[in-house]
């Protein structure tokens, strides 16, 4: 076997035919784009949300019309038709953490995070390239499904269900917003994968500050679950997505206050997992 | 080349490494010799800045690894663990590595040619037997074409003609004048394909030197013999010369001497009147020297009864009775 290798080897790391010597950030990312869209995961993932978001806005948009004549006078008055069409955007919340979590623990599971850490050893920037690239798909594909849930919702709520428009106030808040909810919560869970490493326990960790957190401070004593509950992801996305204003005190913090609490998890799971990416052996 | 200085790695109560240090030159083949757990793959890891060392430095072309600028242009690793997802293709795998560090695609066609992966290329890393996995790990070492290359365990799961092609490889490239690391834990295998050799035991530095040197130094013969009065013949052997002649008794009752050529030993029972059961000349291999070196610094050796601990076993060269 003869081997034909191109180039010489280059002894003393001279390599006057290259210019740039060092890593680029571009190149890192193109790297990590490479390697999001060549695994199924991330199609079957993203397909999944999809058909989760746009179904659920289907079928609620097809009922409602159908039970109006059923539904009291109170329910009537607080229906809220772009939360309705929205209600999709949990089922992407949690399908979107999957995939954050598989973009990072994927790599560990498997062994890839060797031969990326051998090509790339700054590990921030490995985690930041990642994080750019994953943040990009995840707010295109959610804003294009929350847009998409919205109008064919609101194409389904036909009379005597009322219906909202875009340029009614409040509602394209709801709409853009609940998306941007989707995406920072997908940061969050590769924030939480990095710092976890394995894919069962980020799910977990992920499926349990998002579904059985509000399960437990529920069930504390109202003057304990009211301050509280307002840090949950669950109440600051249905304050995000939801338009009419409820009655009573408020249980959640505004939209805007609570998308900046909610980025700033994603951000301290992000920096605590870069910090001990760093820190850790590969 | 590779520069090694005090590298020390431990993982709770275990040293994995325990203040190594050699230096790998390029233009050979250095086979990275120590039985399981000696602490290969931990000093290879370091070496890739994969692991942190609790202590000493290792360093490629005189920098750490974490310093270089296109790291995969200057080394490339084949590392133990699989380093591959399932669900990704050949071509992606290597398309990744590539595009990080600025290699042209055409390469990635290159690499996968070279190591007879074109034709699956597209098909998922998952569907690959051992073998077409360990060709796609050395595909993903050649890829920056570098000048520095670590292979730990290549020829695991390959079969003998893969065995063959890689041994080839390697010495292409050593030819080539890089410089080549390969961690094995046999030492018939390293004869045959390394030009220097590191040893190593529960992480500690054995021996360096030339295959050829270690060959000379260990591969030493001895002669069997079974006799039914091997005290007195012992005893009579020792008398001849007891400088040199050196006599061990085996678990099974047989005589083990060294020192003397086995004419010499038939001629010294004769005249004593000692009759000979089997007289043959053994030579321990290398494999047995290998194992005698590393003897004390055995990690996980199978529970032997003591009785066989005396000596190790030896396969015959020589005729038995
Ligand atoms: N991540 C780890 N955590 C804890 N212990 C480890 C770790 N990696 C290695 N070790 C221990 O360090 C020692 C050296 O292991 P290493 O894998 O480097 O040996 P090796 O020479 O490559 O062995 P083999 O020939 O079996 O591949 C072993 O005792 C092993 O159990
Ligand atoms: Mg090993």
């Amino acid at each position: 076997m003869t081997i034909t290798i191109t180039e010489r080897p280059n002894q003393g790391g001279e390599r006057s035919a290259v210019a740039v010597r060092h890593l680029r950030v571009t190149s890192v990312l193109r790297s990590e784009w490479i390697k999001l869209r060549s695994v199924r995961s991330t199609r079957w993932t993203l397909a999944a949300m999809a058909v989760l978001t746009i179904g659920i806005a289907i079928i609620a948009g097809a009922t409602i019309p159908g039970r109006w004549a059923t539904m009291t006078p109170a329910a009537r008055l607080s229906f809220d038709p772009t939360k309705v069409s929205l209600r999709g955007l949990l089922f992407s919340q949690l399908v979107i953490g999957v995939l954050g979590i598989l973009v990072m623990s994927a790599e560990y599971g498997t062994g890839t995070i060797r031969s990326t850490l051998a090509a790339v050893p700054n590990r921030p920037l490995v985690l930041a390239a990642k994080t750019v690239v994953f943040a990009a798909v995840a707010v295109v594909v959610s804003e294009v499904l929350a847009f998409a849930a919205f109008f064919v919702g609101q194409s389904l709520l036909t009379s005597p269900a009322t219906h909202a428009t875009l340029g009614q106030p409040g509602v394209l808040r709801a709409v853009a917003g609940g998306g941007l909810v989707v995406a920072v919560l997908g940061l969050f869970a590769l924030g939480l994968a990095a710092i976890i490493r394995h894919t069962a326990g980020a799910i977990t960790a992920y499926v349990g500050a998002l579904l059985v957190l509000p399960i437990v401070i529920q069930a504390l004593p109202t003057s304990i679950n009211q301050p509280l509950g307002k840090f949950l992801p669950f109440n600051i996305s249905s304050a995000m997505t939801r338009v009419h204003a409820t009655v009573g005190p408020a249980t959640s913090f505004s939209p805007w206050t609570g998308f900046a609490l909610l980025c700033a998890y994603a951000v301290l799971a992000l920096g605590v997992g870069g910090w001990l990416m760093v820190r850790r052996d590969a | 080349m590779i520069e090694v200085e005090g590298l020390t790695k431990k993982y709770q109560e275990t040293v994995a490494v325990d203040d190594l240090s050699f230096r790998i030159d390029p233009g050979q083949v250095t086979g990275f010799l120590g039985p399981n757990g000696s602490g290969k793959s931990t000093t290879m890891r370091m070496i890739m800045g994969l692991d942190e060392p609790d202590a000493g430095t290792a360093r490629i072309n005189g920098r750490p690894y974490r310093s270089l600028g296109l790291p995969l242009r200057e080394v490339g690793a084949l590392l133990e663990a699989k380093a591959i997802h399932p669900g990704r293709s050949a071509f992606n795998h290597l398309l990744f590595l590539a595009a990080s560090n600025d290699i042209p695609t055409s390469r990635v066609d290159e690499v996968l040619a070279l190591v007879g992966l074109s034709g699956v290329a597209k098909k998922r890393a998952g569907k690959f037997s051992l073998g077409m996995g360990q060709r796609l790990g050395i595909a993903a070492a050649l890829l920056g074409d570098p000048g520095v290359l670590l292979f730990d365990e290549p020829v695991n799961g390959l079969d003998p003609e893969g065995i063959l092609w890689v041994r080839n490889l390697l010495k292409g490239l050593a030819a080539e004048g890089r410089t080549v690391l390969v961690s094995s834990h046999l030492m018939s295998e390293m004869a045959l394909t390394a030009d220097q050799l590191v040893v190593i035991g529960r992480g500690r530095l054995l021996s360096t030197g030339s295959v050829a040197a270690f060959i000379a130094e260990s591969s030493g013969q001895f002669v069997r013999v079974r006799s039914p009065r091997a005290d007195d013949l012992a005893e009579k052997l020792l008398a001849h010369d007891s400088r040199n002649v050196h006599v061990t008794r085996e678990p099974d009752g047989t005589l083990s001497v060294s020192g003397l050529a086995a004419d010499v030993i038939g001629d010294i029972a004769g005249s004593n009147g000692i009759h000979l059961h089997e007289l043959s000349i053994q030579s321990a291999s290398l494999e047995e020297a290998f194992m005698e070196m590393t003897r004390d610094s055995v990690e996980f050796s199978g529970e032997l009864p003591t009785a066989f601990e005396e000596r190790l076993p030896v396969t015959s060269s020589g005729s038995r009775e």
